[in-house]
């Protein structure tokens, strides 16, 4: 027979992620700090709502870019929080979560040949994404020392003509970074001066530490260069009901509902009904996992501070990312020894691109109990490897 | 830092106050400060925990008792609540709006006293007027915590 497959997908490496897992799920006991969605469940006024929709027979296709009713919340909610005002009816796209947005995003402006700029470490769809989309990936290597933001400097060294689109992944996952207004605004300038554009992912937005989320979008002239990406599986637990969104310029907005109507038609219905419920009441709810999470990470990074393990202090998302350096051992082994010995699975930072080597993924969507059991193991495994050397 | 405090210790009481400090992100003599001011005000009024009775061996019933009562002049319903709720089997005594006055929660080790109870000494009270006692059955839920629910961690071991 023929070889049927496309070599552009075939040349795609599979998710240096899908090797641990499957590495993890072979053991049994072992305790698991790698998972990328919240430990809570979805409140239950929200799932509550789904039920409602369900039993409503609220079972047929929304119209291809969303409920009208979603997309107007969403216009609020932006509203409400960055101060950036977006028409429902033609500026907004309801995906099936905010990985359908990143792909048909990228591929509503990509032409052959385009370069799109990614930052690393970062989310593992990007690079694929582009690449299917038929861009070619730029890789910026992020620095630990700049607590992993994107500075004005690393942008201009990877912008050449070719240049479409930048992807500002920011609250970050995996290294937990966040960009704050002054850093954006730097940012800002040089995308305006360079007249490309900017595809900022901000499903972490209600996960940050300090101070509230600042998007790209709302800083001037930049609303009209951004695709912003945003959706309820962090910020409202929902990752099992896939629903995101999206926020463009219309011109960019109506080529991506031309792929989004081909392709998958419509978000769920009864995730676009309880995701309304959200937008309009779940604001406590965000609130009350804010305040866990803060906690969490505050007794990481002091955990961190006495067992001497270098970190930055993440100020968002749901992660922390240490540096294990001193150990003379790549993230790879690093993650497979500390499995193997200790029974705990943390994810290697070069999951996240080849700049993640030399430190690792240490997620806290786990509760403070499983997290103290954990980083005892870890204090355990780090003082063995240290006596050894 | 007092809201969250309370909300940590609410859930935990027996959390110690170096772990408190590292959580709220402050110091551990800020978080005893608050704590001893907290107590000071009656804001913190115990320091209880939560048993799930049906597990032991131990016989304990509740009622829960609605009572109709007349309120007095100047007094309004402080008067019969306290002569209500100085009898140690009496858990709760709470003010109700609505078809009644006053809910009142009593445990006892069988049906018995509790009818016992609510004959002797509630119902001869000279305030009240009438009562209506009720039996729980089965608790589900209990100070915001459920009870037997197994937790079990439903996700992927690895996700991106």
């Amino acid at each position: 027979m023929r070889n049927f497959l496309s070599q552009k997908v075939v040349d795609i490496k599979p998710s240096g992620i899908r090797k641990f897992f499957d590495i993890v799920s072979e053991m049994k006991d072992a305790i698991s700090l790698g998972v990328g969605e919240p430990d809570f469940d979805t409140p239950w006024h929200i799932r509550d709502e789904g039920i409602y929709a369900f039993e409503r027979g609220k079972t047929f296709y929304t119209s291809n870019s969303g409920l009208k009713e979603l997309k107007e919340e969403i216009a609020a909610y932006m509203n409400r929080t960055q101060g950036i005002s977006y028409n429902p009816s033609n500026e907004i796209i309801v995906t099936v979560g905010g990985s359908e947005a990143i792909d048909i995003g990228l591929r509503a402006v990509i032409n052959p040949g385009d370069e799109v700029i990614i930052p690393q470490p970062s989310y593992v769809s990007y690079v694929p994404c582009a690449t299917l989309a038929g861009a070619k990936p730029v890789i910026i290597n992020l620095k630990a020392e700049n607590e992993f933001r994107l500075t004005p400097d690393e942008l201009l060294a990877a912008i050449t003509p070719k240049t479409k689109i930048l992807i500002l992944p920011y609250p970050n996952n995996p290294t937990g970074a966040i960009m704050e207004h002054s850093d954006l605004e730097k940012i800002a300038k040089i995308i305006i001066e360079k007249d490309i554009l900017v595809m900022s992912d901000e499903i972490y937005s209600e996960l940050t530490y300090k101070d509230k989320h600042v998007s790209i979008a709302s800083i001037e002239g930049m609303k009209e260069r951004t695709i912003l990406i945003n959706g309820f599986s962090k910020a409202y637990a929902m990752t099992g009901w896939r629903l995101g969104y999206a926020c463009a310029p219309k011109e960019i907005l109506a080529q991506m509902v031309k792929i989004h109507q081909f392709a998958i038609m419509c978000a769920p219905t009864t995730s676009q009904y309880a995701g309304v419920e959200a937008l309009k009441h779940g604001d406590d709810d965000v609130k009350m996992m804010r305040q866990a999470y803060n906690q969490r990470r505050r007794y990481l990074l002091d955990a961190f501070k006495k067992m001497g393990l270098d970190c930055f202090e993440p100020f968002g998302a749901f992660y922390v990312f240490p540096c294990i350096k001193e150990f003379g051992m790549t993230s790879e082994e690093f993650a497979t020894r500390f499995l193997q010995e200790e029974k705990v699975a943390v994810v290697p930072g070069t999951a996240f691109g080849d700049c993640g080597e030399g430190f690792l993924r240490i997620s806290y969507a786990y509760s403070l109990d499983n997290l103290k059991i954990a980083i005892g193991r870890l204090e355990k495994f780090i003082t063995k490897l240290r006596s050894q050397s | 830092m007092k809201e969250e405090l309370l909300s940590i210790i609410e859930k935990n009481s027996r959390i110690d106050f170096s772990e408190l400090a590292v959580l709220l992100g402050t110091t551990e003599e800020k978080v005893l400060n608050e704590l001893s001011q907290l107590e000071k005000d009656g804001i913190i009024c115990g320091y209880h925990t939560l048993i799930n009775w049906e597990k032991t061996s131990i016989e304990k019933v509740t009622g829960l008792i609605e009572v109709k009562v007349t309120p007095q002049r100047g007094r309004g319903f402080d008067n019969i609540a306290e002569r209500i709720y100085n009898y140690p089997e009496v858990k709760a005594v709470y003010l109700i709006s609505g078809g009644y006055d006053l809910l009142v929660i009593l445990e006892e080790k069988s049906l018995k006293e509790i009818a016992g109870f609510v004959t002797d000494k509630l119902s001869t009270l000279d305030s009240v007027l009438s009562t209506a006692t009720h039996f729980i059955l089965k608790k589900y839920k209990d100070h915001g915590t459920i009870l037997n629910k197994e937790q079990k961690d439903e996700r992927e071991v690895i996700t991106p």
